[in-house]
């Protein structure tokens, strides 16, 4: 990130920019939000280039918690600060926050109906598909999966099956899957 | 003292969220249906479907939960709580990242999480199956989600809308 190639004197953000441009990124997306963070950061405003996307994004889903949160704390700290790393995340959420707000004040009303409840039932279920489809694509995506998927597998025997408290289970995991890892780091 | 609860279980949960807010259902079932009674599995279900309906991060079934659970307060508290740590946590690391990215540890422990992020998620699926009790009709909607999700590019927001609209029907 040397800091003539990077856009940072061109167009650096104030809160207020920041605030606008995480909300609009917040209110855009069903499902997750990343594909148009990248897109507002890189290809419109041109905060980030994209290596420099890449790299933050690489440490924002090393890091447990909500990727695209972590996305916006670095972004804000950035351009302004512990004050922009306030405003930023506080944009992103406050807008779908709102929306959520509304539809649980119409589910209290309404929830109990029966035909609210079938609807809701119609959407979990393809919630639960999309759940599905969503793991098999990331187990596709690791690499060496002979090696790697074994331990998805013991996640899911120790999570869903036994019912083991998940702090524990993934303090093992990563220490056996991260062990593994750093094992065969060492070897190639 | 229910929002104090809430918030330190889910500031909790939100440390070991490898794969994000979805990847903690079910921790997130086991803490307010099984542990804490805050609401039955029905509920859960209908919250998580609403999530899914709605706009944003996938962070904001925390949202939900936490309104379910103690209102506004609730809310707040739950979300700050999710996103707090992680965001304290990166806000002192970024400056440093450049000084691990690519190391040995660093890269065997973005190696050891995916598998694990995997299995969570999958996991997720399971309980919310469990959870809404479903029969063949939403294992049918499971299953051609998953393809369709899978072998096209169909917004996956037209699948929520049929979805719901079946949902309607009575069927599921």
């Amino acid at each position: 990130m040397s800091a003539a190639a990077t856009p940072e004197s061109q167009n650096r953000p104030d809160l207020r920019a920041l605030f606008l441009a995480f909300s609009s990124v917040g209110l855009s997306g069903f499902g997750g939000v990343l594909p148009f963070a990248r897109r507002m950061l890189v290809e419109e405003r041109k905060w980030l280039t994209a290596e420099e996307f890449n790299a933050l994004l690489g440490l924002c889903q090393f890091l447990p918690g909500p990727n695209v949160v972590n996305l916006a704390v670095v972004v804000g700290k950035r351009y302004q600060g512990a004050l922009g790393a306030i405003v930023a995340p506080v944009g992103l959420l406050s807008g779908p926050m709102l929306v959520v707000f509304g539809l649980a004040m119409l589910y209290e009303r309404y929830g109990s109906l029966p035909v609210v409840q079938d609807m809701l039932r119609g959407i979990a279920a393809v919630g639960c598909g999309l759940l599905f489809a969503m793991a098999w694509r990331m187990g596709l995506a690791i690499k060496s999966k002979a090696a790697f998927l074994p331990f998805a597998v013991l996640v899911v025997a120790a999570i869903a099956w036994l019912r083991w408290p998940m702090p524990w289970v993934m303090l093992a995991g990563l220490a056996l899957s991260g062990g593994l890892a750093y094992v065969r780091l060492g070897r190639s | 003292m229910i929002v104090v609860t809430l918030f330190f279980e889910f500031a909790l949960l939100s440390c070991v969220a490898f794969g994000g807010a979805t990847a903690l259902l079910p921790e997130m079932h086991r803490v307010v249906v099984e542990n804490h009674h805050w609401m039955d599995d029905a509920t859960f279900t209908h919250l998580y479907a609403i999530a899914q309906g709605a706009p944003g991060p996938n962070v904001l079934v925390v949202t939900l939960i936490g309104w379910h659970v103690a209102g506004l307060a609730g809310a707040l508290a739950a979300t700050v709580a999710m996103c707090l740590p992680m965001s304290m946590a990166i806000y002192l690391l970024i400056d440093r990242w450049e000084g691990f990215a690519g190391a040995r540890w660093q890269k065997a422990i973005s190696l050891g999480v995916a598998p694990l992020a995997v299995g969570l998620i999958f996991s997720g699926a399971t309980l919310i199956a469990q959870a809404a009790a479903f029969g063949w009709a939403a294992w049918l909607i499971v299953g051609a989600t998953v393809f369709v999700n899978l072998k096209t590019k169909l917004h996956p927001l037209w699948l929520i809308v049929l979805g719901g609209a079946i949902g309607l029907s009575g069927w599921v």
